[in-house]
């Protein structure tokens, strides 16, 4: 099909551009991976589920409830589980390109005159003893599964790791039934004070959040660790331990607890392989953006948490602004900014909020300590942190070096899950990592292109 | 309180799926991670070296860990993909392929 604008990602920033884009006469698609829109901030029951209480799982619902009406009486075409694994520029604009439902094998193109990624992010955690045992989740998945198939992982849940997602998921849990034995956060809340005048609006949130903690009787450890999670074929418990001010563990300070459930995080890294295989220019791990939204190819825009990960406010602020923008460019324009004043106010305060946050909430200095050599640290390739530590031993300086020699980040997650580990264990910043395909693509499906392009002979 | 209450849930009426062979009840709408842990089940997958068992990890399509076997199809995230009445769901040892 042919569009005006495709939008990849129905989350919070794909939904305001869509909507603005599409108000302001463009067509608009909007191509997303799972069944309906929402993204993962605004996942909702399956439909088979007929939930009438949505909102109690969900916060902000009422920005969410415009977004969906709004949505329904649109001209945006949406695109459900559309898997897009590729956007390739050509002469006539990005073409995206996707494979269709659970089973991604059957392929399906968009072409467009503008696109936006707004591809979201995924969650880092960082391994210790005993993470791939079943029972031990992300924070956001156990989140995810509860939202959207209304179903918890056991009856007794940890929380821990560092960062503002594990409020809502402690308070989630448990207001689910689900006993939460601790919520365990790494960093130090006299932090978060430090940098209480960039975060004073976020305050009342915070405040929701220490009320529903005390009601639901959930303890809130903080500069504690979970240094090993316990269990033969699932988790049966969790060792926790107090941190010092250097993020090492305090001796004498290790307690168990029993728990059926370990709900981790440590942090958000953006989805940025679309942008990098379009050849636009990245800001350390994230997409580099004008005030418009714009990247530095033509024709392509950029929000939400691909741009730096700041929460679905700031990704609803720039979307709108990018599809504001769009609409502009698209009819030949030159946008007024004056025109979306309101949301790049928006947009300069959370930004602000994002960095008071990120400065906040680190993962503790010496976590690397704690990773035993018999600690898998590629859950794909089942590539231990002793393996790992040989090829750094042998003069592998980074994690691409790593890779080659250990096949740390070859598998199927092609490295998400892994990246930031070896990159902590080599003692280097995080780089980008460069991956063609989004996503694993049946080799079908790439032949086909192949016969396409032959067809219509070289490009 | 469990989730389906807390979010007010009518669903239409279960369906049968099995696992391993054992019959499992699934709710109309969840995928196969749901109705698996549902069914209490948190691993179905054993990794291709150590053997280890894996389930959900990151929940949203992005980790792989999920893997399943759903009418005889390997390598399905069992994340994503809904469950339907009569769903055969094995275990998936490796690969999941005869190999």
């Amino acid at each position: 099909m042919r569009t005006d604008l495709a939008v990849i990602g129905a989350g919070p920033a794909g939904l305001a551009a869509a909507l603005a884009a599409d108000r302001r006469g463009l067509r608009v698609a909007l191509v997303d991976a799972a069944p309906e829109p929402g993204g993962q901030f605004y996942r909702q029951p399956a439909a088979g589920l007929r939930a009438e209480r949505p909102q109690a799982l969900h916060h902000q619902w009422r920005t969410w409830v415009g977004l969906r009406d709004r949505l329904a009486t649109s001209s945006v075409r949406v695109l459900s589980e559309h898997h897009v694994w590729c956007v390739e520029r050509t002469p006539d604009g990005p073409a995206v390109h996707a494979l269709l439902g659970p089973e991604q094998e059957k392929p399906a193109e968009v072409r467009a005159t503008a696109v936006l990624l707004a591809t979201g992010g995924y969650e880092t955690v960082l391994p210790f003893p005993g993470w791939t045992l079943p029972g031990v989740v992300t924070a956001g998945g156990a989140q995810a599964m509860l939202k959207g198939g209304l179903v918890v992982p056991g009856r007794t849940a940890v929380v821990a790791g560092t960062g503002p997602l594990l409020l809502p998921v402690a308070t989630g849990l448990a207001a689910a039934g689900v006993r939460v034995a601790a919520l365990v956060e790494s960093a130090d809340p006299g932090r978060l004070l430090r940098h209480a005048g960039a975060l004073a609006g976020k305050l009342p949130e915070g405040a929701g959040y220490a009320a529903r903690l005390l009601r639901h009787r959930v303890p809130f450890l903080a500069r504690h660790t979970v240094v090993r999670a316990h269990g033969d074929t699932r988790l049966t418990g969790v060792t926790v331990a107090a941190l010092d001010a250097h993020g090492r563990v305090r001796p004498g300070t290790e307690r168990r607890l029993p728990c059926d459930t370990l709900a981790v995080s440590h942090g958000m890294l953006p989805h940025t392989d679309l942008a990098e295989s379009l050849g636009c220019r990245l800001d350390g791990l994230t997409v580099a953006v004008d005030a418009e939204q714009r990247t530095d190819v033509p024709g392509v825009w950029a929000a939400g948490e691909a741009t730096g990960v700041g929460g679905a406010a700031l990704a609803l602020a720039e979307g709108h602004i990018a599809g504001r923008s769009i609409a502009a460019r698209l009819r030949g324009t030159v946008p007024d900014p004056g025109e979306w004043a309101p949301a790049a106010r928006a947009r300069a305060r959370m930004r602000g909020y994002a960095a008071a946050l990120d400065a906040a909430y680190a993962p503790p200095a010496h976590w690397t300590d704690r990773v035993t050599d018999d600690t898998v640290v590629c859950r794909c390739e089942e590539v231990t942190a002793g393996t790992v530590r040989e090829a750094l031993a042998l003069g592998a300086g980074d994690a691409r070096t790593v890779k080659l020699l250990t096949r740390a980040g070859m598998g199927w997650c092609q490295g998400r899950m892994c990246e930031p580990a070896v990159a902590g264990l080599a003692g280097c910043e995080p780089a980008p990592s460069r991956r063609p395909f989004a996503r694993p693509v049946p080799l079908g499906v790439l032949a086909e292109q192949h016969e396409q392009h032959t067809e219509r002979g070289p490009s | 309180m469990n989730p389906l209450e807390l979010a007010g849930a009518g669903p239409g009426p279960a369906f049968e799926v099995t696992f391993d062979g054992r019959r499992i009840e699934a709710l109309p709408g969840r995928t196969v991670a749901a109705a698996l842990w549902a069914a209490g089940v948190t691993s179905w997958r054993t990794t291709r070296g150590g053997g280890r068992p894996r389930g959900v990890f990151c929940g949203i399509g992005v980790c792989f860990d999920c893997l399943v076997t759903v009418n005889d199809r390997p390598n399905q995230r069992a994340c994503l993909v809904p469950a339907r009445p009569g769903d055969v769901i094995r275990s998936q040892e490796g690969t999941g392929r005869a190999d």
